[in-house]
């Protein structure tokens, strides 16, 4: 890391404005598919974080410098990144997975003079 | 490595300021990693005692449950209050209060700090050539944080409402709600306590793996590097990656104390039989997961060190390399990934599915052979070895089967069939207690009675040590051996009299009398064995002046590179730059003359 | 006694040793922040739909703040490359206005944050409910502030959150102007401000973004510092000075990618 990088780094300015303009196209992308009104709610989430997904990449990859990063910092954010979706994943697993026939009453308050909802079970 | 200005620069710098450092300086404020270690060491030792204290206290109401405490009772109403112990006598709520800072002392503030902080800010450094830790002001600050978690989570014995009473696993919805009469409470202590320690744990991991990776000497690759300096930085690793989690849900449930937010209080909670006013919506097992994601990586952290520990002590009484160096790695670091994925074993009883349960199960299976191998590999070091049975030895070779059934008791606790009757009762206790008892403690007596000469010029006694040793593992298994059948009987823990209720009672399935009867001797095994720590406490302070001299630098011929240095080792440990030249463990190499080779040697 | 690679990289990791550390403590942070979106997740699964506000943030300001960070972070990276290039009064002009994105991020999440405590919901014993802003404005009232009182005077919202969403009206909170109305005490079960107190939604709205507010707050004063006092050591120490401008502004990019996913997850979703 010495001055003589100085004239690479000029090109790096390219890049850094380019994923700035980048980054606001995306956000008015997200802003403005949020008043798309899509059929399921899974296709809105869908679309937001992968957008969110792609302008997270830019930043980490060229304003962080991972696109150019050593093998101990892929292997750190690596490591990292499975251990965040394991937690996630096995979280959100582990509470809609019940025996059957269990009947979850959930957040809903009963009505008083109404059964819990049969449906409920699963 | 540095340019040639910037040295001279640097150098003009420190000629500036050679004065010899202050008393403040040089053992309060210090950033030298060896002084840090030490700090830390006494430190926890102290919280040890302290923890064992509780315990012993609580030993008494379940051997003689309703029967004043003969002299500490007494003690206990006059600082505590008449709330605590009426007339001498526990009440539930103090034996509740000292159960769960009984845990969270032991492994927060004592285990954890000694084994990962305290070995591993001393020796680390030392073993792999480095001057000092790579962030030295970085490590004052963890020491410093530790410290105040520590003094938060004393005075919160003496404060309105005593400690927290939740256990040390804090659950939701009782650990919000378990003393309403207080807005700060224990409980609110024990969370801004804890946040103060996991920050702690968070700075010291990033500077033991930065050092490690960083600061290794010329020629220790990753393949010479000690098995122990392997240990710590996988055991770095977990306190990295899993304490945020908690960190976060310790907040959540702070808010949902003092803040009235329902994260983990369901919607309809009935609180003394009224609709509690609260938003509801929250999630307990969110708690649960967010709170296990830590706590399972954490008794991983809790038994590495100590793993290490014994492996540098058995390489060295054995005078011979340690027996599958490589499956010892790769098993260590199996066991750092692995471990963060088999948490919810410990939420078995929550209502989970099949399907959910049969991952974790097979997760957790599949961890138990990377910990057999480490084991085993430990056991066939001993093989064709010349082994000198001083105390670090013992301590280690008891290490092994203790250890041993502390792993092997887990195994029904990993089938979740099986765990549906043992979880919550006294042999989940029994099974815990094996590994961090006599499994890591001794581990880390093992490193102090074999670390102390390089730290303090000095041998401890070795008759003083082999009576601690002795003692300690009699009255360890007597305590935590009869458990386990306490636990098979269906005796649940956190029972505030023993079980006493339950014995051979005519309304509900009882528990036999004489598994009740039980607990008397299992308490005069506790008290027997704190007894036979005071020679231990002696020998270590008594030691320091009055223990024989060390000859040598190396007084265990040992091959390792904190040997190399001179005693105590001095602030930057190396006079001149160390190199290594061979793998850590050369003991009984044919054709050399002495039977170990210095990893430094050329 | 010096700690070798502080400045140069090691040779065989190619790294510099505070580098390693802050991609350490950044991993450390993904998992708290995970933890804190795992919950999210797992709340808003469990949640009862009538009881998820949605619609209630104001999404103009929002992605007004998106911008100021993601302005803040392409500053940052030039501050930075500007060192490199050796030019100190560009650092300083770019550093600058990194500096002033972060306390503008800062305020005007204080003006969120204070329309949020003066904007209310009630729930009747008849079962109604509404959202509305009180007489005068008041912050943080609740149940128990209503004790000892007759009645209060209410101004509602056209709409209220459990209604299906439309999108007219759910472009930013709605302050409804024109009527008023007297609702006795005795007719109201519960009040609430949009306080974390109020449901889980804003629970962990505003553990998130307070969360993340004091990771902006923490990154801006140690940028501020290396901006003043500590920009001494670029005389002495450039290519010292250099590695922490490099190492307080990936701090900083991870507080912006952050809210990268906060901004769509808390305010579209």
């Amino acid at each position: 890391m010495d001055n003589s990088h100085s004239h690479d780094i000029s090109k790096h300015v390219k890049v850094y404005v380019a994923v700035f303009v980048a980054l606001l196209v995306g956000t008015i992308l997200t802003v403005t598919m949020y008043y798309i009104h899509f059929e399921r709610m899974a296709v809105t989430i869908s679309i937001a974080l992968f957008i969110a997904t792609i302008k997270a990449s830019l930043v980490a990859g060229f304003f962080m410098h991972l696109i150019s990063e050593k093998k101990a910092i892929y292997a750190i954010l690596l490591a990292t990144v499975f251990f965040f979706i394991g937690m996630m994943f096995l979280t959100v697993w582990a509470r809609g997975e019940m025996p059957t026939g269990t009947r979850y009453v959930g957040t809903r308050v009963s009505q008083p003079g109404v059964a819990p909802n049969a449906e409920e079970a699963r | 490595m540095e340019a040639t200005t910037h040295a001279a620069g640097l150098h003009e710098v420190h000629e500036l300021h050679h004065e010899e450092p202050g008393f403040w300086q040089k053992y309060i404020f210090s950033t030298d990693h060896k002084v840090i270690g030490i700090q830390y060491g006494l430190t926890a030792l102290c919280f040890l005692l302290f923890g064992f204290f509780l315990v012993s206290m609580m030993r008494w109401q379940l051997a003689y449950p309703g029967k004043a405490i003969p002299i500490v009772g007494a003690l206990l109403e006059k600082l505590l209050g008449a709330e605590a112990a009426a007339q001498g006598i526990m009440q539930p709520d103090l034996y509740n209060a000292l159960g769960a800072m009984h845990g969270t002392i032991m492994v927060f503030l004592a285990i954890v700090p000694l084994a990962f902080a305290a070995f591993g800010n001393f020796v680390v450094p030392l073993q792999i050539g480095a001057p000092d830790m790579a962030f030295p002001r970085v490590n004052m600050a963890s020491y410093q944080a530790y410290f105040i978690g520590g003094v938060i989570m004393f005075t919160s014995f003496f404060i309105p409402g005593g400690a927290a009473k939740s256990g040390w696993t804090s659950y939701s919805p009782i650990a919000t709600l378990a003393d309403q009469a207080h807005t700060v409470n224990g409980q609110t202590l024990w969370i801004v306590g804890m946040v103060f320690l996991i920050t702690s744990s968070l700075l010291g991991a990033v500077n033991f793996i930065a050092t490690i990776i960083q600061l290794r000497a010329p020629g220790m690759t990753w393949m010479r590097l000690p098995f122990f300096v392997w240990a710590q930085f996988v055991t770095a690793f977990l306190l990295l990656l899993a304490f945020p989690p908690l960190e976060a849900a310790a907040v959540m449930q702070l808010m949902d104390n003092l803040a009235g937010t329902s994260f983990f209080l369901p919607t309809g909670l009935i609180v003394s039989g009224k609709v509690a006013a609260i938003s509801g919506g929250g999630s307990p097992l969110l708690w649960q997961h967010l709170f296990w994601f830590l706590g399972h990586p954490e008794v991983y952290v809790l038994i590495l060190p100590a793993m290490g520990i014994v492996a540098e002590v058995i390489a060295c009484n054995t005078r011979k390399p340690l027996w599958g160096y490589k499956s010892l790695v790769y098993s260590v670091l199996a066991i750092g990934f692995l471990s963060f994925i088999v948490w919810a074993h410990h939420m078995y009883l929550t209502g989970m599915g099949t399907k959910i349960s049969t991952f974790f199960q097979t997760t957790t299976m599949i961890i138990s052979i990377p910990s057999v191998i480490i084991l085993t590999c430990l056991f066939l070091s001993l093989w064709g070895g010349s082994i000198r049975f001083n105390t670090p030895m013992l301590f280690s070779l008891a290490f092994l089967p203790m250890f041993g059934i502390g792993g092997l008791t887990g195994l029904p606790l990993g089938f979740n069939f099986s765990d549906l009757h043992l979880h919550d009762t006294y042999y989940i206790i029994a099974h815990f207690h094996y590994v961090v008892a006599p499994g890591t403690i001794f581990g880390l007596f093992a490193g102090i009675y074999h670390w102390y000469p390089k730290a303090t010029g000095r041998m401890m006694s070795e008759f003083w040590g082999k009576v601690h040793f002795w003692l300690s593992l009699v009255f360890m298994n007597a305590i935590f051996m009869p458990m386990f059948t306490q636990g098979f009987a269906g005796l649940n823990r956190r029972l505030y009299d023993g079980g006493a209720t339950y014995a051979n009672s005519e309304t509900v399935l009882g528990i036999p009398h004489s598994i009740i009867a039980l607990n008397e001797q299992i308490s005069h095994a506790a008290w027997a064995l704190g007894l036979a720590q005071i020679p231990f406490i002696i020998n270590f302070f008594v030691s320091m002046v009055k223990g024989k001299k060390v000859t040598s630098d190396n007084p265990w011929d040992a091959t390792t590179i904190e040997w190399q240095t001179p005693t105590p080792p001095p602030h930057g440990n190396f006079a001149k730059p160390v190199v290594a030249h061979r793998a850590p463990y050369e003991y009984s190499v044919p054709g050399h003359a002495a039977d170990f080779v210095p990893q430094s040697q050329v | 006694m010096d700690i070798p690679y502080t400045i140069q990289p090691r040779p065989d990791t190619g790294l510099f040793n505070a580098k390693v550390g802050i991609w350490l403590f950044l991993a450390s942070e993904v998992m708290l922040f995970g933890a804190l979106f795992s919950s999210y997740i797992l709340l808003r699964v469990g949640a009862d739909p009538v009881n998820w506000p949605h619609g209630l943030l104001n999404i103009p300001i929002g992605t007004f703040n998106t911008a100021v960070l993601i302005t803040s972070s392409i500053t940052v990276v030039m501050a930075w490359a500007s060192l490199k290039m050796g030019n100190f009064k560009n650092f300083r002009r770019y550093q600058a206005v990194t500096l002033l994105c972060a306390l503008s991020f800062l305020a005007i999440k204080s003006y969120e944050y204070r329309d949020k405590f003066t904007h209310y919901e009630i729930w009747k014993t008849d079962g109604t409910r509404m959202t509305g802003h009180l007489e005068g404005a008041p912050w943080f009232w609740n149940t128990k502030t209503l004790e000892g009182r007759e009645a209060v005077t209410f101004h509602p919202d056209p709409t209220h959150y459990s209604m299906p969403r439309s999108h007219e009206s759910s472009a930013g909170e709605e302050h409804g102007a024109g009527h008023e109305l007297k609702i006795p005490v005795s007719e109201i079960k519960r009040l609430s401000a949009f306080v974390p107190a109020h449901s889980t939604f804003f629970a962990i709205y505003f553990t998130l973004t307070a969360l993340h507010a004091l990771h902006v707050l923490g990154g801006a004063i140690v940028i501020g510092f290396l901006w003043g006092p500590g920009a001494k050591m670029w005389k002495t120490e450039p290519e010292r000075f250099t590695n922490r401008i490099e190492v307080s502004g990936l701090f900083w990019h991870f507080v912006d990618l952050v809210w990268i996913f906060l901004f769509p997850v808390l305010y579209l979703l």
